[in-house]
């Protein structure tokens, strides 16, 4: 269980202690002889001195003063904190994958190239997508692929177009990726249903529109419903349609978003097709396109050519490459064993679950928070807390005092045209006593704050550290343990 | 599928929530999109999947290699993914509440540390992408900087100044991410001796450059001289950004010795395997000055409500959560359990241990290039030039086709220059790490004397 704070490694460093030793380097040339003075550094790097155990112990305690899936329920609204299967994490870092060189000749990387093109044809079938690139390192450098393959396409059409139309609700990634593709995002309102105003949507289309940016179901954890309108307008104005599929744990076996007019979709694959979230990433966020826009993605793309799979380049239309190499192919890897766990009914039924399960326990809820908008949502739910009836508590309150419950908090102050809002994703693998003991305590949390408010606006007292002073934390930001760095 | 949910426990939610049906709840998708055909394989069990997946493996071929060029395969101790990979750190998320993180978060914390530490730079974030796309954020903050020091000029174009020895992959990714950008123009600069001159940069760089980049070690595994290409990029008022490797960093000059304003990495040599080249890890490391700046996330010290030791997520009005369009990058998820590895890496080899790989590193591929250039018809491209773990062998033909014939022996002798290089076709890039034995080098090099092409001459 929970220990109560831990020193750093650099603190339990003990000069001349060893963990890791390598052979002897007798008779090799030496770089004392061959390394110019210049090039040699001058004093050791200062890393902590300790031994095996020392590390291990010292790391192990450390994981120990986490939250995690496999501990606890984790409602993270936008995240998908689904399971996490072992046998996918034990195939990536087996030999023969994980030992693969990202230089090597492709017929001496056969299996690897195959799984990756089977991957990315099922993950195709699953959008109603005609070509996909895996090399995006997670959703938002998928969504900064999308916005060059945008803007290529319409200067390969001799058109300049300049902006983006992101709805009020999107997830902040899809500004900044916006901006970081040289697009100017325009902001579109939601309306009072948690949609998209259409009406306000079809005010700012204009010529210079280049990508609209949808979210589906959108971080209210709604379907657009307008979805075949805004995209048939959007194609009327010579726009694209982008989907952000970080949500797609709710469509997959349900809907194509092909089918709904998007052009091109980018899919959170540590989200929907459960590859462990590692305490912040890796991840991956691949784009599926239509016909029209294939010509355009990143290189290197795999091909099947006379039944060998080969990594090409030569692809004159595309926007280049994203990353140094192909991609993080051990995410990969993980998303195509769980992909191959699953028919197209068992997606389904997988989708089904994770929208039954939020809409239970929104059910469950509703006594004690009010839903920000009251229709049966998809994978997630929107609730809200009223601090006027529950005697200044807020959710940033309710959220600590479930940590003492031994829950995870939802997402909180997202998305951010909701006051005080709290996002709860409970997934699809989640059974029903978890759901129902974790609105056990959230209606107890609810009586808390009306009867005994101090204690909820005080919460944690019993986890490693009460609440955290990050006023100071950012004012004066100390980032790193003293020790053998240059002084500013 | 990994659904607990019971045909009976799913009716009584249905109750619950008050809905007759299943198909009430998905009321606003439009009807003609739902329920579509696919066609996907049937579903496998964990015992089928682990036999298919053993077929795949079971088609990659793992030789005796000799490849670098940005992936350099080092040891990684059994330690390192015993621990990283536990339930605690590997399905937990970013740490967005502290009190229920704090192991992620002082691990962070320790990251940024080593980071600090093996680079001597002054703040270094929680890590990004890969080495790639840490070099692109690098070279957006010097742009950020550049306009901030130089407001008139706002809009005006600005220059990024590299060498051609820079890996031609971080060069493919540089343009990607900046092509679209009017105000900025990149400029790669011949080296037709292997490094760049600091008299020639010295030529380039004027008052619109902000900032020029280069790597030390370079793709060819040269040292450049990174001090006075520092210093050229210096006198004219532009920041120099240096791309290194963090092994190397066990016997060669850290970035902060020679002045580098930014430091970036592919970590993958800090214990993670290379997996065909991902997932990987970024590492970015800046002069405090530009702290403001930096890309993604940073861990922070900070006390708890009763003055206790803690860690907190900070900075983050920085971040596209919060400052949306305005932020200087669009990085959320980053490569977090990679940094988990490579922090328990680094603290299992200590200032020595890493020493002693980077000398192994150096050791043994300067053994290879003497082995291989006593070969007859092989010799070293750039033989005057100081290296580090990797060289350019000249062949004495094509160096695909001298690749394709070791590979016959089961050697994966290098990485043929060609494709990136014209004018290289000849040359293979060859690397050796702490990886290999005296004996393997004996081995590719009997293999080289082997070949009809050297026996000929
Ligand atoms: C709706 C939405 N869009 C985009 C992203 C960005 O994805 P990533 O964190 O993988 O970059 C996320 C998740 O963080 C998200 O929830």
């Amino acid at each position: 269980m929970i220990q109560k704070g831990e020193a750093t490694i650099f603190e339990k460093s003990v000069p001349q202690r060893r963990a890791i030793r390598f052979p002897a380097t007798e008779g090799l040339p030496s770089s004392k002889d061959g390394l110019p003075a210049e090039h040699r550094r001058a004093a050791p790097a200062a890393l902590p001195e300790a031994s095996e155990l020392d590390v291990v112990r010292h790391y192990t305690r450390l994981s120990q003063l986490n939250f995690s899936i496999d501990t606890h329920f984790y409602p993270l609204g936008s995240c998908t904190m689904k399971y996490n299967p072992k046998i996918n994490d034990q195939i990536a870092l087996g030999p023969r994958f994980s030992k693969l060189h990202p230089l090597q000749p492709d017929e001496t990387a056969q299996g690897i190239l195959e799984a990756l093109f089977r991957l990315e044809r099922a993950l195709c079938e699953l959008c109603g997508m005609d070509a996909f690139t895996l090399q995006p390192s997670a959703g938002a450098q998928g969504e900064f692929v999308g916005v060059l393959v945008a803007r290529a396409y319409h200067q390969k059409r001799g058109e300049n177009r300049t902006e983006i139309l992101i709805p009020d609700s999107a997830h902040g990634t899809n500004p900044a990726s916006a901006s970081l593709g040289a697009l100017t995002p325009i902001s579109v309102r939601s309306n009072v249903r948690g949609r998209l105003d259409v009406a306000d949507f079809k005010s700012r289309l204009s010529p210079k529109t280049a990508l609209v940016m949808l979210t589906v179901p959108n971080t209210l954890g709604l379907f657009e419903d307008d979805i075949l309108e805004i995209a048939e307008a959007a194609h009327r104005a010579g726009a694209l349609l982008y989907m952000d599929g970080a949500n797609f744990n709710a469509l997959a076996g349900l809907v194509k978003p092909g089918d709904l007019g998007v052009d091109m979709a980018h899919l959170n694959l540590h989200k929907t097709f459960s590859t462990p979230h590692g305490g912040g990433g890796p991840g991956a966020g691949p784009l599926g396109v239509k016909k029209h826009l294939e010509d355009f993605l990143p290189v290197p793309r795999v091909v099947e050519e006379a039944g060998l799979y080969r990594l090409r380049g030569d692809f004159p239309l595309s926007v280049g490459r994203v990353r140094a190499f192909f991609g993080n192919v051990g995410v990969l890897v993980r998303a195509y064993c769980y992909l191959r766990r699953h028919s197209a009914k068992e997606f389904r039924q997988i989708s089904e679950s994770a929208i039954l399960h939020a809409n239970y326990l929104k059910a469950l809820l509703k006594p004690a928070f009010e839903a920000f908008v009251d229709e049966p949502c998809m994978h997630e739910c929107i609730l809200q807390t009223d601090p006027k009836r529950m005697n200044g508590v807020r959710t940033m309150d309710v959220a600590k005092r479930l940590l003492e419950y031994g829950f995870y908090a939802p997402t909180v102050y997202f998305p951010l045209i909701v006051p005080e809002a709290m996002m709860l994703e409970p997934t699809e693998t989640e059974s029903k006593q978890s759901l129902d003991e974790f609105a056990r305590a959230m209606l107890a949390i609810a009586e808390e704050a009306r009867m005994t408010p101090e204690r909820v606006k005080a919460a944690p007292q019993s986890l490693p550290v009460k609440r955290l002073d990050e006023v100071g934390a950012a004012r004066n930001p100390d980032l790193s343990w003293p020790g053998r760095v240059p002084s500013a | 599928m990994f659904v607990p949910t019971t045909e009976k426990e799913r009716q009584e939610m249905l109750r619950t929530i008050g809905v007759g049906s299943f198909d009430e709840l998905v009321g606003s998708i439009p009807e003609k999109a739902r329920n579509p055909s696919y066609r996907l394989p049937k579903a496998l069990t964990e015992m089928e999947l682990a036999r298919h997946m053993e077929a795949l493996g079971a088609q990659n071929r793992l030789p005796l290699s000799f490849l670098g060029g940005g992936a350099q395969e080092h040891y990684i101790p059994a330690a390192v993914w015993a621990v990283a990979l536990r339930g605690e750190f590997a399905t937990a998320y970013t740490p967005y509440q502290a009190e229920a993180s704090q192991g992620t978060l002082q691990l962070i914390y320790e990251f940024q540390s080593m980071v600090c530490r093996l680079l001597e730079m002054e703040v270094a974030n929680a890590s990004h992408y890969d080495g790639a796309s840490a070099l692109a954020e690098a070279v957006n903050v010097a742009l950020l900087d550049f306009d901030g020091r130089n407001p008139g000029r706002r809009g005006a174009v600005k220059k990024v100044i590299f060498p051609e020895t820079l890996h031609p992959h971080y060069r493919a990714t540089l343009k990607t991410y900046f092509h679209q950008r009017a105000d900025v123009r990149l400029e790669c600069l011949p080296c037709p001796d292997g490094t760049l001159a600091p008299s020639v940069l010295a030529g380039y760089v004027d008052d619109s450059t902000a900032a020029v980049a280069a790597s030390c070690p370079n793709f060819f595994g040269l040292l450049e001289p990174a001090g006075e290409l520092c210093r050229a990029a210096h006198a004219r008022g532009a920041l120099f950004i240096a791309c290194v490797d963090p092994v190397g960093m066990g016997i060669l000059a850290p970035p902060g010795s020679y002045g580098a304003d930014l430091a970036v990495a592919e970590g993958i040599g800090l214990g993670i395997p290379p997996s065909f080249g991902g997932p990987s890890l970024g590492l970015v490391a800046a002069k405090r000055s530009l702290l403001r700046k930096m890309p993604g996330r940073f861990c922070g010290l900070t006390a708890d409500r009763d003055g206790r030791r803690g860690y907190v997520l900070t900075l983050q009005a920085r971040e596209q959560h919060i400052r949306r369009e305005k932020s200087s990058s669009n990085v959320c998820t980053n490569q977090a359990l990679c940094a988990t590895a490579a922090t328990i890496h680094m603290a299992l080899l200590g200032p020595e241990g890493l020493r002693e790989a980077a000398e192994l590193c150096y050791g043994l591929s300067h053994e290879l290039a003497s082995a291989l250039t006593d070969v007859p018809g092989f010799r070293l491209k750039f033989g005057g030039a100081s290296f580090y773990n990797e060289f350019v062998l000249q062949c004495p033909q094509d160096a695909s086709q001298v690749q394709r014939a070791l590979l016959k022996d089961d050697i994966l002798a290098g990485y043929p220059l060609g494709a990136d290089y014209p004018w290289l076709k000849d040359c293979l890039l060859v690397c050796a790490t702490e990886t290999k034995t005296r004996a393997d080098l004996r081995r590719v090099a009997e293999a080289a004397r082997k070949l009809p092409v050297a026996a000929a001459r």
